[in-house]
């Protein structure tokens, strides 16, 4: 039985690592220096064989991802210490359950959502909507990752605060999280990873832009790049360039992932922390 | 905190002033009211998607009815202004129970020969690294299956066996369909390859859970190892192996990007093997940016209703399965 169980392991390892290895070859070697400075521009750019790059997608992946966890951090962590926390309260109970839906649903419709509710307010696709598209994502993760950090955390100590007369917002604040922190940073950045590779959700709401906008504040209120997006739109494109610059965005979108991904597998050993 | 009263600070005795016992009456008010009210967001951001999607899509829905919305085969945005899902809801769930059909066994050998068999370190070398799979983005496993898997699928899989069907059995043709490289066969290869991951982990997270004594009693019986994980490990585990099964066809269902760059897009029935076909998610990611009239937009969002109702009963099944069969089992973010 071992020998097929081993045999096996190695079918399935095989060509999951062939994955890996092959968005390393052809990644790497569509890397250039044009790729971080210069922009997009319209096809005709990429026709002429002429010089292009992504830096206004990288920029936008930047601001578009780091909103997302400006609205999802407090959010999400807010509703993790209320599942902990609070296990008494009426709402406990539905909010577990709408968590694990909201986690189960397909990130597409979370871009629907926020399209219905952000961008046709709005009048236009912007990198704000994107943002909280991503938010979306982010923020069942983060609750979960929340809750079972707290409860990691023993009855104890809690119980300690308590007995010298703390209120139970400063058990929890001063005793319970910094406890947890190694636990509550690993789930955001798995939070972060996840959210970051996805794609769908901002089709619909960040939409995607060619250029450079005028000011900083136009990758928040207009349409703005990000990596899986434009990464999809150049690898479905019909220019030989721009399939190559496709592989460059695959790279560098894994990397991001990847290291996010391992900086909180790394996290994750901490002694206060049994996530994984 | 169970039910430790929020004065409870207090009691203590004489030494506190009135003034601090307001002060922390108001800051536990305060502090739950916040927790509280970020809770109940969550709450609000779940059900809002599902009423949105039902009022965006009711349109559609009112146009040619729930039901009729359903099992409607023609999706014509173009001429007749015609939407039904049948193609796309058919396309979802052939891809991915396939998907989760071929996954399935292979995913349980990884979890069990890791969980079981392999070695401390060799376990958590395949452990991070199912992991990291897991974490690819779709739009990169996209760009590979463009890219590498289809031409490589339709030169050495796809064309020989189209080819040998021809000589031998060219009155199936139809079924194979055309053996460009992009649809069903590719997409479900491509799904059965992103799930597989995930239904390991949870796989290895509920056998990892099944208690030492259950073990023990079994090798005290004189068991060889095999048998102890056969009749003691994995019938504990069945919950949590079939509530992570039915969890990544959840994510098989929605999978989006990968499956929008490889199944091909046609928007008909009948579907062949290796021919184009479509996705719900799918269809939507095509045509949603494209949509101007606004019975189609509805449409879309219709489709996306629907797809709100299946991955809910996917997710309440498995919940209701680990429940109802389990004890074990473990969480993958």
């Amino acid at each position: 039985m071992i020998g097929v169980l081993s045999f096996a392991t190695l079918v399935v390892l095989l060509p999951l690592i062939i994955i890996i290895f092959h968005v390393f070859i052809e990644g790497f070697s569509a890397l250039s220096y044009e790729f971080f400075t210069e922009e997009l521009g319209s096809p005709s750019r990429a026709i002429q064989n002429r010089a292009t790059g992504l830096v206004h997608t990288i920029i936008g992946t930047v601001v578009v991802d780091f909103l997302a966890l400006i609205f999802a951090v407090p959010v999400g962590i807010g509703a993790g210490m209320m599942l902990s926390e609070y296990p008494e309260h009426m709402l406990n109970p539905s909010l577990r359950i709408m968590n694990d839906t909201l986690n189960g649903m397909p990130a597409i419709l979370k871009g629907l959502f926020v399209f219905v509710l952000i961008v046709k307010p709005m009048g236009t696709f912007s990198g704000i909507a994107g943002s909280i598209a991503l938010a979306v994502v982010m923020l069942p993760i983060i609750a979960r990752t929340t809750e079972s950090a707290l409860q990691s955390i023993p009855w104890t100590i809690r119980e300690a605060g308590l007995a010298l007369g703390l209120p139970r917002w400063r058990v929890v604040l001063s005793a319970v999280m910094p406890a947890a922190k190694g636990g509550l940073i690993t789930g955001v950045l798995l939070a972060f990873a996840r959210a970051a590779g996805e794609a769908a959700p901002l089709l619909f709401t960040s939409f995607g832009n060619n250029y450079l906008p005028n000011s900083w504040l136009g990758f928040i209120f207009s349409p703005t790049d990000t990596l899986p997006q434009r990464l999809y739109s150049l690898a479905i494109s019909p220019y030989e360039q721009w399939h190559s610059m496709g592989w460059a965005a695959a790279i560098v979108l894994f990397g991001i992932v990847i290291a996010t991904f391992i900086a909180a597998r790394f996290l994750a050993k901490d002694k206060f922390s049994k996530l994984k | 905190m169970g039910n430790v009263d929020s004065d409870n600070g207090v009691k203590s005795g004489s030494a506190v002033q009135p003034v601090k016992k307001i002060y922390l009456w108001l800051g536990d008010r305060i502090f739950t009211t916040v927790v509280v009210a970020l809770g109940i967001t969550i709450i609000l951001i779940t059900l809002g998607m599902a009423l949105v999607l039902f009022l965006e899509g009711g349109a559609a829905l009112k146009e040619f009815g729930l039901f009729g919305f359903i099992s409607n085969t023609t999706w014509d945005p173009a001429v007749q202004l015609v939407f039904g899902a049948w193609p796309f809801i058919l396309g979802t769930l052939v891809t991915s129970i396939l998907a989760l059909a071929i996954s399935f066994f292979p995913a349980i050998a990884v979890a069990i020969f890791s969980a079981e068999y392999a070695a401390g370190w060799l376990s958590e070398i395949i452990d991070n690294l199912i992991r990291l799979i897991a974490a690819i983005p779709s739009v990169v496993i996209g760009i590979w299956g463009i890219f590498i898997l289809a031409p490589w699928l339709r030169d050495t899989v796809y064309e020989p066996i189209y080819f040998w069907t021809e000589t031998n059995y060219p009155e199936y043709l139809s079924i194979l369909g055309n053996p460009m490289g992009y649809g069903m066969a590719t997409a479900t290869i491509v799904l059965a390859l992103m799930i597989l991951p995930y239904t390991t982990a949870l796989a290895k997270d509920a056998i990892k859970a099944v208690p030492k004594d259950q073990r023990e009693a079994s090798w005290a019986l004189g068991s060889t190892r095999w048998e102890v994980i056969r009749m003691a490990v994995l019938p504990y585990a069945r919950g949590g192996i079939m509530a992570g099964a039915i969890l990544s066809l959840g994510r098989a269902i929605g999978e989006t990007m990968a499956v929008a760059m490889l199944i091909g897009n046609k928007n008909t029935l009948p579907f062949s093997i290796f021919g184009a076909g479509a996705t719900m998610p799918s269809v939507i990611v095509n045509e949603f940016r494209e949509a101007v009239e606004s019975l189609h937009l509805s449409s879309l969002m219709a489709i996306g209703f629907v797809l709100f109702l299946i991955a809910l009963i996917v997710n309440l099944t498995a919940a209701y399965i680990k429940r109802k069969i389990s004890v074990g089992g473990g969480q993958v973010v």
